[in-house]
């Protein structure tokens, strides 16, 4: 068994998300390998474009089908950039999944708060999706979203559709609101208030940039929403994706194995703190 | 070593005089191992194949001190009077550079993936260090031992015999009585060898040692021989002036993060990565990707990396550490404190290369207990 080496994939589907956000559906082309393989929500693949090298991405898609593994890739680089351009038939390498997902186990019967910032946050859709999928296992659904200019909001019909969903709350704040936006204008933890949250059945799920997620946790703890009812998915280097190459150190764990879903309390000691 | 009913056996030392030390080396050859050894070479002493026991660095010394390494001459027949080289055994389990696949695009378009595992021959290494050991035996937790087992490492470390050397000259750079590493091998090896003037007080260490061994037909050492080695680790033990303020300074560590010390260090260190690349257990590497000309084929390699360089904690537009205080610190706080998380020991062997390679003569002992030595 080799670790480093990844499995033929095709590519079925492409989705444009927008100008810069890419989904391609992927399906393992060795039947034995595809039928060995599971997933949970937050967990990641290695996607390898031929010639150009591997990158980290989360599955989005849902793990009751693990035939079709959904990956929404935001073009940053190289890689990225190579394979925001394949279209359906076109193959790819791919291997894990990696690391630990998001407690979902745990959090069947309570509320789930969905806190990401930035330009979309593929980790928690996962989170989304899993729970609208299974609508009755689970309390309230409410999904913040934060960004810095309203132009920034991608995806708003799924906000749309969300937000019609039984007992499922949409929050949206833009630090610099354009013409017409119907959204909060300010910082995402604002919003907090309008989610009316109920801290002893809530479970927090929340991506973003560190800064957000840092003042998010604060925020969230003083309302008394435990600490460790509070999941945070960190992105560092990642080039093995088993604990072997040593970029995604953060403190004395590897985000690729012990991550990249941490419970706060895991991350508590350095986060925050620059240099990690 | 086990007798028949499974009790280990007490085996009494072997005496090998100095002038049979070929004889060893030709029964490992005859056993199927590439033998190599400690060799002088362009002013240092490094590994090298090793035919004949003539070749190995007799009367020869090395001077070691922060960021300086010379090699000088010494009265005696002793081939083993020095302390370490630039290498420990790293560089022949994890390799510097190496493929490991390569990707093929058939004419349908569809990729095929093929493993490049190395060819591993037996190899015999002469002269291992105990700090060389400690450091293998981390490298083993961190590449077979995990969730995930390194068929690369695996590979070369299945086909390894490991002759020690016990260390007599430990240099002034050198600290691991300190860390409990040294100077005497304990485990982890097949052949243990004490240097005495005329000759080594063997120590077998396995199964497979102990059948080499027996060929050569050796008479048991002498109480004096025994005692002679012993009094000799002690002695070295004792001659080492360098020590880390404590075994564990996890705590100490973190609790020192913004302590002023890390800046300071910084205005020295040139953020080169020689302490990375000579540390027996530094293990980071970068993975890269080489496509033929044509694109046809492109081949997925990974070579050493270290957390001083910018590439180490890049991810699209941004570098956790940007600067030498939180690359150093990274370092530290990795090395002396996540690894006792992470192997449940310090990633420390005191085997002082750190210090005796650094181009500005950092002294890993010294900025520890600067940075902690007050909360120990």
């Amino acid at each position: 068994m080799n670790p480093y080496l990844p499995y033929e994939a095709e590519v079925v589907e492409r989705v444009q998300e927008s100008k810069s956000i890419v989904t391609l559906h992927l399906r393992l082309t060795d039947a034995a390998a595809r039928s060995t393989y599971h997933f949970a929500p937050g967990q990641f693949n290695m996607v390898y474009l031929h010639g150009a090298g591997e990158v980290p991405i989360s599955i989005v898609s849902d793990p009751h089908d693990e035939t079709i593994l959904g990956h929404t890739i935001r073009i940053v680089g190289r890689v990225t950039g190579g394979l925001a351009k394949l279209q359906p038939g076109d193959r790819v390498g791919l291997r894990g999944p990696y690391g630990r997902g998001w407690p979902l186990q745990e959090a069947l019967g309570h509320d789930v708060l969905v806190v990401t910032g930035g330009l979309g946050c593929a980790p928690v859709v996962a989170v989304i999706n899993y729970v609208i999928l299974r609508r009755t296992f689970f309390g309230k659904l409410t999904i913040i979203q934060g960004v810095k200019h309203s132009d920034d909001l991608i995806w708003r019909e799924r906000y749309t559709y969300w937000r019609s969903l039984p007992n499922t709350q949409v929050l949206i704040a833009a630090d610099h609101g354009g013409p017409l936006w119907p959204w909060h204008v300010g910082l995402v933890t604002e919003v907090f208030d309008d989610a009316r949250i109920v801290p002893e059945r809530t479970f927090v799920m929340m991506c973003g940039p560190e800064g957000m997620m840092h003042a998010g946790v604060k925020n969230l703890t003083g309302r008394g929403v435990a600490e460790d009812h509070i999941y945070l998915s960190m992105e560092r280097n990642m080039q093995c994706a088993v604990g072997h190459c040593g970029h995604c150190q953060y403190g004395p764990d590897f985000v690729c194995r012990q991550g990249p879903v941490f419970a706060y309390p895991k991350l508590k000691a350095l986060f925050g703190v620059k240099g990690f | 070593m086990n007798d028949p009913e499974g009790k280990p056996l007490e085996e009494a030392p072997l005496f090998l005089p100095a002038s049979r030390l070929q004889h060893l080396l030709d029964a490992l050859v005859r056993a199927g191992f590439r033998c190599i050894g400690p060799r002088l070479r362009d002013g240092a002493i490094v590994y090298g194949v090793l035919d004949r026991a003539t070749e190995l660095p007799a009367g020869v010394t090395d001077i070691q001190a922060p960021g300086s390494y010379r090699v000088g001459r010494t009265e005696g027949p002793r081939m083993f009077a020095w302390a370490n080289g630039p290498q420990a055994l790293k560089p022949l389990l994890f390799s510097p550079h190496e493929d490991l696949w390569h990707a093929e695009r058939r004419l349908d378009g569809g990729l095929e993936f093929i493993p490049d595992l190395p060819n591993a021959d037996p190899l015999a290494v002469i002269g291992v260090r105990a700090c060389d050991l400690a450091a293998l035996a981390l490298h083993d937790q961190h590449f077979l031992h995990g969730a995930y087992a390194d068929p690369y490492y695996a590979r070369r470390r299945s086909e390894l015999f490991l002759v020690a050397v016990n260390c007599s000259h430990p240099a002034a750079t050198c600290f691991c009585a300190s860390t409990g590493d040294g100077p005497c091998a304990t485990c982890g090896f097949d052949i243990a060898l004490d240097e005495l003037d005329d000759g080594f007080v063997a120590t077998c260490g396995s199964e497979r040692a102990h059948a080499l061994l027996a060929g050569l037909d050796l008479a048991p050492a002498t109480p004096e021989q025994v005692s002679e080695a012993r009094r000799q680790s002690e002695q070295a033990a004792q001659a080492q002036t360098r020590h880390l303020p404590s075994r564990n300074l996890r705590e100490a560590l973190f609790a020192n993060l913004e302590n002023p010390r890390w800046a300071e260090v910084a205005e020295r260190c040139l953020s080169c990565g020689n302490c990375t690349s000579v540390c027996p257990t530094c293990f980071c590497h970068r993975e890269q990707e080489q496509p033929s000309l044509d694109g046809s084929s492109s081949a997925h390699t990974r070579e050493w990396n270290s957390c001083f360089a910018r590439d180490h904690s890049y991810i699209h537009g941004l570098t956790f550490r940007p600067d030498t205080r939180t690359r150093y610190r990274q370092w530290l706080t990795h090395k002396l404190g996540g690894w006792h998380d992470q192997f449940g020991r310090s990633g420390c062997v005191g085997c002082g290369r750190c210090i005796t390679w650094c181009p500005v003569g950092i002294d890993i002992t010294e900025e520890a207990m600067a940075i902690c030595g007050s909360r120990t």
